[in-house]
């Protein structure tokens, strides 16, 4: 099972990833730098937090023409798991493997805090070890984390219960409180919320490890969908 | 060839800033402010192209990059 990180310049939540999943997980993983050709066979690729390419024109606009993204999508395309964190996940709506957007937050303030995010849906490679309702608390730090949607969209989304967590009080305006969704397939999870900084008791918080027990748990079969 | 790109929120969007702009300017005194909304402008200068390679290159780079069309709108004026 190999975990891949992916690198951007403005990347600054990779090396928590990389030491949650190595270090708190005991998982293979690389970092891959966004400049890649030829990308390695991974199971799961995580595009991590930070300011891609500084944020510049909107976030996460730029990073989805980094040489390595075309793999990327290739990837996601058959169906492996893709992660997007915060700016990744910024980046995978720009890239429309994920439905909306984000734009600013509705207080015009970027908001780092813990807050209580409630599980929505359980059938999925990301949240299979949680419980349905679960309430975990979660780090955000986020300056463009309101999401938005189309009506249109936001319906088709409901019905396939493609929300996976959302904010039990919300900091930022996204519309129906969300804070997690994935695609239509289930493979591909973006979230404003940051698990990997809560994956270790020294860290004062656990309840991230869960997201990410739930991918192991599905890469070695343990959890397959009903 | 010179063009310029603007690129703002659609309507459907919330523009917090564009209102927290417009609360400022009632505060100043423009009580008849009702509406701001806050969006880009790109300036670009694109070399020896004819004007209609402009036009159809602006599109494309508006729809690829400039612009994400889930929540904002585009235009564009090629100056010659």
């Amino acid at each position: 099972m190999k975990f891949g990180i992916v690198v951007f310049p403005g990347s600054n939540c990779d090396i928590d990833c990389y030491h949650a999943l190595r270090d708190s997980l005991n998982q293979d993983v690389d970092y891959i730098w966004h400049d890649t050709e030829g990308l390695k066979e991974y199971d799961c690729i995580i595009l991590p937090g930070g300011f891609s390419y500084g944020d510049y024109l909107r976030c996460g606009a730029v990073a989805p023409f980094s040489k390595v993204m075309d793999e990327i999508r290739v990837h996601a395309e058959k169906g492996k798991l893709l992660v997007g964190i915060c700016n990744g996940f910024q980046i995978l709506t720009e890239m429309g493997l994920l439905p909306g957007a984000l734009v600013r937050n509705k207080n015009l303030k970027f908001i780092c805090n813990t807050v209580p995010l409630k599980v929505e849906n359980i059938d999925t490679p990301f949240t299979n070890r949680c419980d349905l309702g679960q309430v975990i608390n979660i780090p955000i730090a986020h300056g463009e984390g309101n999401y938005v949607v189309e009506k249109d969209e936001l319906a088709k989304m409901k019905e396939n219960r493609q929300i996976l967590f959302t904010y039990q009080e919300n900091p930022n305006g996204s519309v129906l409180d969300i804070a997690g969704i994935c695609n239509e397939g289930k493979n591909v999870l973006g979230m404003m919320p940051h698990p990997e900084r809560a994956c270790e008791e020294l860290l004062g918080n656990r309840e991230g490890r869960l997201v990410f027990e739930s991918i192991i748990s599905f890469l070695e079969g343990g959890w397959k969908s009903e | 060839m010179k063009a310029k790109v603007y690129v703002t929120l659609k309507k459907s969007i919330a523009d917090p800033q564009g209102n927290a702009i417009g609360k400022a300017l009632n505060k100043i005194g423009y009580d008849n402010v009702e509406d701001v909304r806050i969006g880009k402008l790109i300036e670009t200068e694109l070399g020896e192209v004819t004007k209609e390679t402009a036009e159809k290159q602006l599109k494309e780079m508006c729809e690829k990059l400039l612009a994400n069309t889930v929540i904002e709108q585009y235009s564009f004026e090629v100056l010659g």
